[in-house]
């Protein structure tokens, strides 16, 4: 009836997880019990979760990414803990392997698939409709069915916290320890279906994205006229569409593996491992690139902006961009070198990867001479962005020393790996998606964040991150393996305690970022972006007022060159919010994306247990629910002129207020009311 | 006057052909153009959708020598049997086409006529490639028989999940004709699941050359 699952798979012995389940438990518990207290169903249902409005859903990715990032830096801690209380004489340390093996394979996949990646899609989704003049994205409803698919492997994550285990195999669950001989459990399950079913929220949002982008653009945006963070998504999205579905088939192999007792990736019967560990990183390599592109995007905007300077180097940029796009797909071998695939190969596969170093390069320069002669603005976007160029150039060089096929055999599984992805992840992707959230937050809540928490914030984690990982490039040289539960080597001692104190401080960057919301949020009256372009910015997201009302710009713009909003104010001309207004075309919000991924989400728990019959129903579920969205025809309306009127009379009143205010105090007029009037 | 959010503009008509060659602006109402950016987005799908399939070709052409003493490629197939499977499915590229004609003239009872025939020869596709898997199953070589047998499985019982899920939506596109006729929201749909159709045809005459044809000799 309920295939594997009993009350046995709870793990009540581990007292551990016990504790983290009840404090998740209360929290869960408090929430629920405060959105029914203050009877806000109705109101999270109606405006939140079956919206398809693209800011909507960028800010839940970016709060799920940031709830997760507690969760995976938790595992983060509880890692460095253990390695550090050798040094403190516990030979063993206080987590079993069983359980550190689910930890480091657990932070590994949350921190890619559930913080990196919603927060790179979240910006995605909040930035580029308002970057090229849009009203939504290509197809909204898809764009909200990412959303909740995404949510699903979440849940199911988070399920397998208490529910049975997690796998135990390192995030990207090689073959054959992932098959079921050597993984019998239903950790690798819960790894396959979380990861399948979000992924293709994933493949759909890179199509969505690639669409709206070719095809939404407002009149007069030319390609070679979009903002450099639109370039990066775009480019981010090319590679989703072309590696993720590699993710889905090979993840579809390892399941055909483990359900049905195929020979893909098994030691018998002609399977093939290395094949696995191939096609894994044919996806995997440009996942990174995934993820930073738009990362290098926001530095971009951020430099141009602070630095009052049109970018260095639009162009190169742009190639710089395409150019790493393109070799992020012939560099994968360099993950494996050790496979014995020859001389010749190897070296292929490393001379490639030197060379993504050159328009990583072009890139450092042109931001380096953005700056060069700018009134570059000390800013914490800005400090985020300095902290990113020499984090990320030094994690760069380790990455061109490991590119060495020779050098490689050395530093091969060694701390040394560990050390250098988080030099490139952390000084790139976390310090970019950062910035990226402290630049847009204005545009996303109409407030804009605490400047000294930000800048504190920014000091604990870059000193944070390098108190905790230049050890371990120290430690690989002494010969640490990644992935230890426990070692017998008392050399490695002080570091692995310095690289203790590291995570601490990072952990204290973290809390200066809860405590600067929290602290922007009361003063929000002080913060307050009455002009909706609080950075005096450069592109066309800051043309609309802030918080962007629901169809973005009452007038679309028109474009005639890069920067296109700066050129606007430069020249006196603006438009996007002058009367008269028209009625606006927009679409519905659907409860179908939540609904389908509900199914979805049941599913997936039913196939990790073997219930078949859920299995089955709940894809009925899918299907159906799929189906009557299919034969809704009710799915956009017209905002009325009218409408559109009083928003817009309400942002002038605003302005025209700040206005009074200011002149009082003898200053020039803010906003873009003095142009209209 | 109105403006739309669903397909603002084409800033470059002559971008990417086919259904998007007349500006939005001229229309009040344009889910011509909305139908245009949905055939697009769905070619972008498409070209995903071989990507798996591309991994599963990869996958078959490494695997195809672990046979494990089990059955090689040449003593299992049957090439009449597919033979006749494949000119079903290639006709059927050609009567999806003739609906894609009576479609455009507007003769809607036609255009259900040709959804049916299609339907039919992908039925006689599946039903036969159904038969194959039994018959091999039965013998003994089923998809846990050897890496070679599990790879031949996956990547032609992808294609027979894809001509499936291609009917089943040939069966909702007949109910929705019914029902709601041919109009915006209906002729985009057909035009996907043309696509879709031919696709999965060039996919088939991929597998018919590298799995059967060239397994064979």
């Amino acid at each position: 009836m309920f295939g594997k699952l009993n009350w046995d798979v709870i793990p009540y012995h581990d007292p551990i997880i016990m504790v983290v389940v009840a404090g998740m438990a209360v929290i869960i518990a408090g929430l629920v019990g405060w959105i029914t207290y203050s009877k806000n169903w109705g109101y999270l249902w109606k405006e939140w979760i079956t919206s398809v409005d693209h800011k909507k859903l960028g800010i839940m990715y970016f709060l799920v990414a940031l709830v997760m990032l507690i969760r995976g830096f938790a595992d983060a801690l509880m890692m460095r803990s253990q390695q550090a209380a050798m040094a403190v004489g516990s030979p063993e340390g206080y987590l079993p392997p069983e359980h550190y093996d689910q930890i480091f394979t657990a932070h590994g996949v949350i921190m890619i698939f559930f913080v990196a990646m919603p927060m790179v899609i979240g910006l995605m989704n909040l930035v580029v409709p308002l970057q090229i003049g849009a009203r939504d994205v290509a197809y909204p409803f898809l764009n909200n069915l990412s959303f909740w698919l995404f949510a699903a492997g979440v849940i199911l994550i988070n399920v397998s916290l208490f529910v049975g285990e997690f796998a135990k195999t390192g995030w990207l669950a090689y073959a054959p320890l992932s098959g079921i001989d050597y993984s019998p459990g239903v950790g690798v399950d819960y790894w396959i279906w979380a990861l399948q079913i979000s992924g293709i929220g994933t493949t759909l949002t890179g199509i969505n994205f690639f669409v709206t982008i070719l095809k939404m653009r407002t009149k007069g945006m030319t390609l070679f006229r979009m903002p450099i963070f639109t370039w990066t998504s775009f480019c981010a999205n090319i590679l989703i569409i072309a590696s993720f579905p590699i993710l889905t088939a090979t993840i579809a192999l390892l399941t055909l593996d483990r359900y049905l007792g195929t020979h893909f990736f098994t030691n018998d019967l002609g399977g093939n491992q290395m094949m696995y560990v191939n096609l894994i990183w044919a996806w995997g390599h440009p996942e990174v690139y995934i993820l930073i592109l738009p990362a290098f995007g926001v530095f971009s905007e951020v430099i141009a902006t602070f630095a009052k300077k049109r970018l260095f180097g639009y162009h190169t940029m742009v190639w710089a961009t395409m150019a790493i796009s393109f070799l992020a797909f012939i560099v994968w071998l360099h993950h494996f070198f050790t496979m014995g695939a020859g001389a010749n190969v190897n070296a292929f596969f490393g001379i490639a990867t030197m060379i993504i170093a050159i328009p990583t390069g072009v890139k450092i320069f042109n931001w380096l001479f953005t700056m060069y002669r700018g009134r570059l603005e000390f800013t914490s976007p800005v400090l985020w962005t300095l902290g990113f160029i020499i984090t990320f150039t030094l994690g760069g060089m380790t990455g061109v020393m490991l590119a060495v096929p020779a050098a490689n055999f050395v530093l091969h599984n060694s701390l040394f790996v560990i050390a250098h992805f988080h030099n490139v992840i952390i000084g790139g992707v976390v310090f970019g998606m950062l910035a990226g959230l402290t630049f847009w937050f204005p545009k996303a809540f109409g407030f804009k964040l605490d400047e000294k928490w930000g800048k504190r914030s920014f000091w604990c984690w870059i000193v944070g991150f390098f108190v905790a990982f230049s050890p371990l490039y120290v430690l690989s040289f002494y010969g640490a393996v990644r992935r230890m539960q426990s070692y017998d080597n008392p050399e490695y001692h002080v570091w692995m305690l310095i690289a203790w104190v590291g995570a601490v401080i990072i952990l204290l960057g973290i809390a200066c970022t809860v405590i600067q919301f929290v602290v922007s949020y009361r003063n929000r009256e002080q913060l307050a972006d009455v002009t909706g372009d609080p950075w005096d910015g450069r592109t066309l997201e800051w043309a609309t007022s802030s918080p962007a009302p629901f169809y973005n710009f009452a007038h679309l713009p028109e474009v005639k060159s890069i920067d296109a909003f700066w050129e606007m104010k430069q020249a006196g001309e603006f438009e996007t919010s002058k009367p008269p207004y028209k009625d606006i075309h927009m679409p519905k919000y659907t409860a179908a994306g939540p609904i389908i991924s509900l199914f979805a989400t049941i599913l997936g728990f039913a196939l990790v247990w073997h219930i078949w019959w859920l299995a089955i129903a709940s894809a009925l579920g899918v299907f159906v629910s799929f189906l009557a969205r299919v034969f809704n025809d009710d799915i956009d309306y017209y905002v009325p002129a009218a409408e559109v009127e009083r928003i817009e009379n309400a942002h002038h009143k605003r302005l025209a207020e700040a206005n009074k205010q200011h002149n009082v105090r003898g200053n020039v007029q803010v906003g873009n009311l003095g142009v209209q009037s | 006057m109105a403006t739309d959010t669903i397909g603002n503009r084409i800033v470059e008509p002559s971008d990417h052909g086919r259904d998007q060659g007349h500006d939005m602006h001229a229309h009040e109402h344009d889910h011509h153009d909305a139908g245009g950016m949905k055939v697009f987005g769905f070619w972008v799908y498409l070209m995903s959708d071989l990507i798996i399939f591309g991994t599963l070709f990869a996958t078959y052409a490494v695997l195809v020598g672990g046979t494990a003493d089990g059955p090689t490629p040449g003593e299992i197939f049957d090439l009449p049997l597919i033979m006749a499977g494949t000119f079903f499915l290639l006709f059927s590229s050609f009567t999806y086409g003739m609906a894609v004609l009576a479609m455009n003239d507007n003769r809607v009872g036609q255009l259900k006529a040709w959804l049916w025939v299609t339907f039919l020869l992908g039925a006689g596709f599946i039903g036969l490639e159904l038969y194959e898997f039994q018959h091999l199953i039965h013998e003994g070589y089923g998809p846990d028989r050897s890496a070679f047998l599990s790879a031949f499985f996956t990547l032609v019982g992808t294609h027979g999940l894809h001509v499936f899920f291609g009917m089943v939506w040939m069966l909702v596109m007949l109910v929705q004709l019914q029902t709601k006729g041919l109009n915006d929201m209906t002729r985009p749909r057909i035009m996907c699941l043309s696509l879709f159709w031919h696709f999965l045809d060039i996919v088939w005459i991929c597998v018919f050359t590298f799995v059967y044809l060239m397994g064979a000799m």
